[in-house]
């Protein structure tokens, strides 16, 4: 007993690894929304008229929608008129290169651990940085510009490639998809804007780093990725929140557009502040990503390890319209202490011969609530559609709870549809098997639980794979004992 | 190197061991066999440190420490192993990785620094051979959908691995066609020295054909209640533990 009292108090004294709070002066709009807001942040961007009535249209819908309450969640209504929508560290000049950034932004970076010069030098990642609403720095733009490739912040695209962004703005997730979704298409600041020319294969991995910052902050980014025919590219996402006792709301917009034969993987490592050990603060991430393999054989895949955030309300989707097109899903998701998260996958097959492979591991601990929802739908012409998918939920201790929420609609007879679920709970067997082998148990979990969501792990590129090992480990430090 | 004296414990409240006596030097092998039910394998379990076995009475110095005061990681890294009877799964993690894992905290532990990938692959290598154990096997799941016999020889591998002072078989004969008690007790044969002894838990005296026991020890409700040499496990197998039972049946 005396030493579980140990375990529980080392990991009581330890806290949240991204908590810090950098004093940036920012740019702010005025708390709350309303149209008046929705103009601010258009004017701030010196956006085109076009793109202000896209957004003013989003805000007049959403104002006729209402929040989901179907999610497995549970949380004090969000007063939207208590966030502030727009808030852009201040910059007298725009950056040109990594010598013209405030020292002070790549201080929280180098905090971060992804220092953006020692990125451009060791590890060849092309690295699109956005604090809070907009983005401050793109490296390798210029690299990739030789090949026709465009990666950058989402207000450039609109500035510098303005019919490609209004082709394809919305053409996924529809303004009007849902409640976060039109919210964030109202006051969406910045993100990414990704576009690989036909037949392109992007030679390095592009990674995009959030992080929400300032005080009250909604951070509403959108990403929008267009994979022409035959082309290749690897994306991957990583968030970090500094820690703060009030909840803040992170609604997000990601859109993948695959034309034929193109593949796009799409990796998440999501590690927003979660709140404390009490359930106070933390992130709700509420966010929309869905891809559509709009020409036959193409492929997205989406990858995510959720181990962040106070509540996750997140289904990473594909839209399978292409023949022979595929789609995948990989996650693994960590809930600890209060954490809530109710997360899965949409595979929507309507084209013929079209594929679709998920595989869930949801891993619980102290009083979490960790839900799978998933929706397998083949439609009346998806000839031969086939779709396996395997859930599988690991407790960690008995205050926790595991749910699996599978939706199969099946309109065509041809389909083959598997699923499978499981649910263990890490044994004492096993941890006493480390033990004996001079293991200690923080690290005993952290290899059965590694071992657990290997499958998952094995889809991430290799350095993202090693940071996703470690949150994981530090996620549920002490929550066995 | 091993002393236990009056050694009781309990699982569950009810009593098993009811005053061990045992010393075991370096360079011995002792078997301590027993009828099924007299403490054996708890006997194994107390002295690797399993939670659920509570000493209630007596001492264990292991090369001049307190053993019993030791988490089971600390007593794994001083130098005891623990082969099981029936070694778990772990999903997703090869031996390969249990292993590295195991000898980096054992080496840092003791102050030595940890291997590098390529130390640890000729270490491995080396300690394959020993137990004739193909490399497939230690890639794969640790233990998952392992035959009986494969089980066994991972923790004999393990075991070459750690190199350890002390080590506890308990029951590895149990589930062994003659080929693989073989290749075990050949194993098990190399790592005998003089620096490190061998305390193998067993039923049968099949095993103690190929790994020679310096003394033989009969446990019977909870306690030690014959020891002599390795005649006594041919005795034991030739009359049956009824005869001890016999010879104990108070007047």
């Amino acid at each position: 007993m005396g030493k579980d009292d140990h375990l529980i108090e080392e990991i009581t004294s330890r806290e949240y690894e991204h908590g810090w709070n950098v004093d940036l002066a920012s740019d702010s709009a005025p708390k709350g929304l309303d149209e008046s807001t929705v103009r601010f942040i258009s004017g701030r961007k010196n956006e085109p008229e076009w793109l202000l009535e896209w957004r003013l249209k989003a805000y007049r819908h959403w104002l006729t929608m209402v929040e989901p309450t179907w999610p497995n969640v549970t949380y004090p209504a969000i007063d939207y008129q208590d966030i502030i929508y727009y808030s852009a560290p201040k910059q007298t000049v725009v950056p040109k290169n990594l010598e013209d950034i405030d020292p002070e932004l790549l201080r929280t970076f180098e905090k971060l651990g992804i220092s953006l010069t020692e990125q451009k030098r060791l590890t060849g990642i092309a690295v699109d940085a956005v604090i809070d609403s907009v983005s401050v720095a793109t490296t390798f733009k210029e690299k990739l510009g030789e090949m026709g490739i465009i990666f950058c912040s989402f207000s450039d695209a609109v500035k510098e490639h303005p019919d490609l962004v209004r082709k394809y703005l919305g053409s996924v997730v529809p303004a009007n998809d849902n409640y976060f979704a039109a919210l964030n298409s109202a006051v969406f600041s910045d993100g990414s804007f990704c576009y690989i020319p036909a037949g392109v294969r992007c030679p390095m991995e592009l990674s995009t780093y959030f992080r929400i910052n300032a005080a009250k902050t909604g951070q509403f980014e959108r990403t929008l990725i267009v994979a022409e025919e035959g082309s290749y590219v690897s994306y991957l996402e990583g968030c970090t929140a500094p820690m703060r006792d009030e909840n803040q709301l992170h609604a997000a917009v990601v859109e993948i557009y695959a034309k034929k034969e193109a593949v796009v993987k799409y990796s998440t490592v999501q590690n927003w502040y979660p709140g404390n050990k009490e359930g106070v603060g933390g992130i709700y991430n509420f966010v929309t990503k869905r891809g559509l393999c709009a020409g036959d054989r193409s492929k997205i895949s989406w990858t995510q390890v959720e181990t962040g955030s106070a509540i996750t309300w997140k289904y990473p989707s594909c839209v399978l319209k292409g023949d022979y097109s595929i789609g995948e899903f990989y996650s693994v998701a960590v809930t600890n202490n209060y954490q809530q998260a109710d997360t899965g996958t949409k595979m929507i097959h309507i084209g013929k011969n079209t594929r679709s492979r998920i595989v869930s591991k949801g891993i619980s601990a102290g009083k979490s609530q960790n839900s799978y929802r998933g929706q397998v739908h083949i439609h009346k012409r998806a000839q031969n559609a086939r779709n396996f998918s395997q859930c599988d939920s690991l407790l960690l201790g008995d205050t926790c709870g595991a749910h699996t929420f599978p939706y199969i609609d099946v309109e065509n007879n041809s389909a083959r549809v598997e699923h499978e679920a499981t649910t263990s709970k890490i044994g004492e067997d096993q941890i006493f098997y480390c033990l004996q082998r001079g293991i200690d148990e923080e690290a005993a979990v952290a290899l059965i639980v590694n071992g657990y969501a290997k499958e998952v792990l094995n889809q991430l590129p290799m350095e993202f794979a090693v940071e996703a090992q470690k949150l994981l480990a530090l996620t549920l430090e002490g929550s066995v004992g | 190197m091993l002393t236990i004296k009056n050694l009781h414990a309990t699982i569950d409240e009810k009593e098993i061991l009811n005053g061990i006596n045992l010393t075991v030097k370096a360079g011995e092998v002792h078997a301590i066999m027993g009828p099924n039910g007299s403490g054996k394998s708890t006997l194994a379990a107390a002295l690797a440190g399993r939670e659920e076995y509570v000493v209630t009475k007596g001492s264990v110095d292991f090369m001049g420490k307190n053993l019993l005061e030791m988490d089971p990681e600390i007593r794994a890294r001083e130098g005891v192993f623990l082969a099981f009877q029936y070694p778990v799964e772990i999903p997703g993690v090869s031996t390969i990785n249990f292993m590295k894992s195991a000898i980096n905290q054992i080496r840092t532990h003791r102050g030595i620094p940890t291997l590098d990938a390529v130390a640890f692959l000729k270490l491995m290598k080396e300690k394959m051979k020993l137990v004739e154990i193909d490399q497939s096997l230690l890639n794969r799941s640790l233990n998952e959908g392992f035959s009986g016999g494969e089980k066994k020889r991972n923790e004999i591998f393990q075991m070459a691995m750690l190199e350890p002072t002390l080590a506890i078989l308990d029951e590895t004969d149990s589930g062994l066609d003659i080929d693989a008690l073989r290749v075990v007790a050949r194993g098990v044969n190399t790592l005998r020295s003089k620096d490190n002894a061998i305390i193998i838990v067993t039923h049968y005296q099949r095993l103690l054909e190929y790994i020679v026991p310096d003394f033989v020890h009969v446990l019977y409700q909870g306690r030690i209640v014959k020891s002599g040499t390795k005649d006594l496990a041919l005795e034991l197998e030739e009359k049956g533990y009824d005869w001890i039972k016999g010879q104990l049946t108070p007047a």
